[in-house]
């Protein structure tokens, strides 16, 4: 689960992170209030959106009374913000950040996420801030300085010191550095985070360093251990459909093809469409109805692909093992009654009681359902009919 | 024996009096797993299943000599189950239990470097030696009795390429699911080393996804220790970049963990990649001449 900036923010600065003031705001009223509770001369507003790279789209403005503040807030309220993390149709702007402005000397970055080969946390850091962690790793790798905690120990002080030097900080900067990067791998563990970024981490003026950006994203399997973080939820930065499959425990990702796919299994799922690419078509979604697949579950999946109106063809690829295809196959027959299927429907039952199930489909005289032997014939079967229509 | 488990092996469950326990454990009674006893704390001394239920897994193993557990715990309490199995003595622990926290799992790979304990999963679907033992909730009668080592990352898509094995002709010796998630247990290159020294099995199948770099690893450890031929399928061709595809470990991460780049890698350690999941016993067919068919 991801969240805001500001709520990101709001977390760290429990732990004892350094962040500027700020307040978030919804209408242009509420922005210009909040700028006039900060103790500034000089305001940034943020829009507040689940994505990088906001400044570049027009994101961020800084403002330097309250008529610009007001402004940029107009502006950025109910904006369209494209970023190259939001995909060309960019996210609507519902909130905005008035933060305190500051006078950057010097940009650093400052992240840590799970080590997936050593099975342990990692600090990533760089005195190259403010830019691109991945595009960083490729041009310039030696500019990234890599600290892998050991889990049982924690973050020690003499490696934060140390990665302090590296990075060419001061005495007066070591200090707090260290206890910057304390108080994030604290707050990293605790909240089971995936990652936490800090992109800037920026030394103003003063001599002080200051998380000027900041993003969490969290472990969904732990959210039940971390209310507070799991209240923080913005549903309408998620994708309606995929929410809506997730009350169903169906696992949706929609994808910009037209060949609808519906799967037991996720492994399944990601290999049916595969061999849809492979076959010259291109898959509409990733579904996984779970190992558990009733006929409740194939139904309301069925709905959730179809209201996608750029699908041509919806191939079903089930392997019952201890889902019996029977029972998928009267799942499918009840959708076909109680919801409009207006494309063809490749269906592929294999395994526990496929026979069972052909005969079930064939009996059923529905004129959609076009039954496939197997994976192969089932997919070759899709592309061809989205290929024609 | 084939690998890891046959039909001797003692089994206990832990979560055993839960509903996916208890239909589980049901499913590989009646395969001929020897099942000797479960462990749901609170639960001890009554029977279930016709078999004797336990406080803990330190009771179940010395009333049982219990060498393997099969986890179906929920995901809050799981990895708490895997190192009391490891603390008791279980030489092999099959842990099921999907959505286990990654923090935990941290924790519980740090726990079992100083037990004499393996791990199967989490979010698998466990262990089956054909006709011998099934341990886990696979469908049995899929994996037809075989010289075909098979070690998947997925569920039903390991019971797809079963099938395909089987329809081609051959049959499996034992099938391992290592799970879907970030981090687990048991990896390719283990398995692909006890497959290697394994005189029931002549050839491999693995079943890659995107994410991670377990299939990179195994590609290297293929080029310089297997001599068996290997045939490899890997999913995801189509995920996009840094979406969850389903599995908590299928992720591609920046520019890492794709299926393009494990594809490569396999290929060029001289394993025959199938082009789609419907191709997996095609290729199996393909170096048939080197094989023994069932």
């Amino acid at each position: 689960m991801n969240i805001h900036e500001y709520q990101a923010k709001q977390i760290l600065k429990e732990y004892g992170v350094p962040v500027l003031d700020g307040y978030v705001a919804s209408t242009t009223q509420e922005a210009v209030e909040a700028a006039k509770k900060l103790k500034s001369s000089v305001f940034v507003v943020k829009a507040q959106i689940h994505a990088g790279g906001r400044g570049k789209g027009g994101g961020v403005k800084i403002a330097k009374n309250f008529d610009e503040v007001y402004k940029y807030a107009k502006e950025i309220l109910g904006m369209n913000l494209v970023t190259h993390q939001t995909g060309t149709k960019g996210k609507h702007v519902n909130l905005i950040y008035i933060e305190s402005g500051a006078k950057i000397i010097k940009e650093f970055y400052f992240g840590i996420t799970l080590d997936r080969i050593l099975e342990k946390p990692v600090i990533m850091a760089s005195a190259e801030g403010g830019v691109e962690i991945e595009k960083l790793a490729e041009e310039t790798p030696e500019k990234i300085f890599k600290l892998v905690i050991d889990p049982l120990f924690g973050l020690q002080e003499f490696q934060a010191r140390n990665l302090a030097y590296k990075l060419g900080f001061n005495n007066n900067q070591v200090k707090q550095f260290v206890k910057f990067a304390l108080a994030v791998y604290e707050a990293y563990m605790q909240k089971d985070a995936n990652l936490v970024e800090i992109n800037p981490l920026a030394l103003i003026e003063d001599d002080k360093l200051i998380a000027l950006d900041a993003k969490m994203s969290f472990d969904d399997n732990a959210l039940y251990r971390n209310l507070d973080v799991a209240k923080m939820r913005d549903l309408s930065e998620e994708d309606s459909a995929k929410i809506e499959a997730a009350k169903y425990s169906l696992n949706y990702i929609k994808l910009s093809g037209n060949v609808g796919c519906m799967v037991n299994g996720a492994g399944l799922a990601m290999a049916t469409m595969d061999i849809i690419k492979h076959k010259g078509g291109e898959p509409a979604n990733f579904l996984d109805v779970g190992g558990g697949a009733s006929p409740e579950t194939v139904a309301k999946g069925m709905q959730i692909i179809l209201e996608d109106k750029n699908v041509k063809a919806l191939f079903i690829n089930i392997f019952g093992g201890i889902v019996r295809c029977d029972r998928i196959a009267n799942g499918i027959i009840e959708a076909t009654q109680n919801i409009n299927i207006d494309v063809p429907v490749i269906v592929r039952l294999d395994g526990t009681n496929a026979e069972e199930a052909a005969e079930l489909l064939k009996k059923s005289g529905i004129k959609q359902l076009i039954s496939a032997q197997d994976l192969n014939e089932g997919a070759e079967k899709a592309v061809e009919i989205v290929k024609k229509s | 024996m084939s690998i890891l488990v046959n039909r001797d092996t003692k089994v206990i469950v832990q979560g055993f009096t839960g509903k996916e326990g208890s239909f589980h454990a049901q499913q590989c009674i009646e395969y001929g797993t020897n099942i000797l006893g479960g462990v749901t704390p609170g639960k001890g001394g009554a029977l279930h299943l016709n078999k004797p239920v336990f406080n803990s897994v330190e009771e179940a193993v010395k009333a049982t000599g219990a060498e393997l557990s099969l986890i179906f715990v929920p995901p809050a309490f799981a990895a708490n189950s895997i190192m009391e199995a490891a603390d008791a003595g279980i030489r092999l622990v099959v842990c099921i239990t999907e959505g286990i926290p990654v923090k935990d799992m941290i924790m519980v790979k740090q726990f079992l470097k100083n037990k004499q304990c393996s791990l199967i999963g989490p979010n698998c679907p466990g262990i089956i030696t054909a006709d011998e033992a099934k341990i886990g909730i696979m469908p049995g009668f899929v994996f037809k009795k075989g010289r075909i080592g098979l070690i998947s990352k997925s569920g039903t898509l390991t019971y797809e390429a079963a099938n395909q094995i089987v329809n081609a002709g051959f049959g499996i010796s034992t099938a391992i699911g290592i799970g879907g998630d970030s981090i687990i247990g048991y990896s390719f290159i283990d398995l692909l080393e006890l497959f290697e020294k394994d005189e029931q099995t002549d050839a491999m199948v693995m079943i890659g996804e995107i994410g991670g770099d377990l299939e990179i690893k195994a590609a290297e450890y293929i080029n310089n220790n297997i001599k068996k031929p290997v045939v490899a399928f890997i999913a995801g061709q189509t995920a996009p970049k840094g979406k969850r595809m389903g599995h908590a470990g299928a992720i591609i991460a920046g520019s890492k963990g794709t299926a393009k780049e494990k594809i490569d890698a396999l290929k060029k350690a001289g394993v025959r990649v199938a082009d789609s999941a419907a191709e997996i016993g095609l290729s199996l067919n393909e170096i048939k001449h080197i094989l023994k068919k069932k």
